[in-house]
């Protein structure tokens, strides 16, 4: 997969709040399918089906024990997210400051301020 | 100081943005609408400059924004229309994403955009709404960069980490 692949896949995976809940739950350590369907009014079916839509997205993996075939999460997916909505958080936040700046600039010297008809 | 950037997903299609400036309406309009203002604070990822802005702000004029990487040249930018122009208090505009030499998807509908200012105690709130036209695409605005839609993501990833942290 490629970046902006791996992210469409991170970001749909994360769209659903079963899935997300998942997720919360995996990050207090891995869990059966079992133990995570227990929580949701869902069928074992049901949330395997929202398991493997984690899996594709390689937010999760399956552990060693081959009875329990335990869960577990995978973070790294989830940082590259992070950053990559950091790095345009961070843009924005940027523009506004700039935009902040600018307004003060204008306001401290209003006669110099061509008005245009818009 | 102004309170910080507040994102909101009023719906599966849309993506809510509100801020406050210390300034009264008419100057965030002006910044909002002059092209020389635009180009002073809009501009992007660090080492990318906004060659392009042209701004017809009337109801059916159009408006043209291209940015552009110093260190390759790489250009993407928004296009569109605007639809309500209602100075100072109102401003709306159809957007499309023009990939460039960037990548993404070239949208085949329009994003709409609409933007409210008001005004209190020398405060201005401005509410920008970004109706996308499926939550497909609100969720495909993501991948392309630079957009908007980026915000959505945020937010969602936000409460993901509010239960994992």
């Amino acid at each position: 997969m490629n970046k902006s692949a791996a992210l469409d896949a991170t970001f749909a995976a994360l769209a659903d709040p079963t899935r997300r809940a998942i997720l919360a739950r995996l990050a207090t350590g891995e869990a059966s399918v079992v133990e995570l369907a227990e929580p949701f009014a869902m069928s074992q079916p049901a949330i395997s089906k929202h398991l493997k839509v984690l899996e594709r997205a390689g937010l999760i993996s399956i552990g060693q024990e081959a009875q329990r075939r335990p869960r577990k999460l995978e973070v790294k997916p989830l940082d590259e997210a992070v950053d990559w909505i950091e790095r345009y958080r961070e843009i924005w936040a940027a523009n506004y400051e700039r935009l902040d700046a600018l307004l003060e600039e204008l306001q401290a010297k209003p006669a110099k301020r061509k008005r245009k008809k818009t | 100081m102004p309170k910080p950037l507040e994102v909101t997903l009023p719906s599966d299609r849309e993506v809510r943005v509100v801020r406050s400036f210390n300034a009264p309406r008419q100057l965030v309009w002006d910044a909002h609408t002059k092209p020389e203002l635009i180009k002073k604070w809009m501009l992007g990822p660090p080492g990318w400059s906004m060659p392009v802005c042209e701004m017809d702000v009337r109801v059916g004029g159009s408006y043209r924004w291209r940015w552009r990487s110093d260190e390759d040249g790489k250009e993407f930018g928004f296009f569109g229309t605007f639809t309500e122009v209602n100075k100072p208090a109102r401003i709306a505009h159809e957007e499309h994403y023009d990939p460039g030499d960037v990548g993404g998807a070239m949208s085949t509908e329009p994003a709409l955009i609409s933007n409210d200012l008001t005004e209190k105690d020398g405060v201005t709130t401005m509410v920008v709404t970004m109706r996308f036209p499926s939550k497909e695409a609100r969720d495909g605005a993501v991948s392309t960069g630079m957009t908007d839609g980026m915000e959505m993501g945020y937010v969602r990833l936000d409460e993901t980490f509010a239960a994992v942290a």
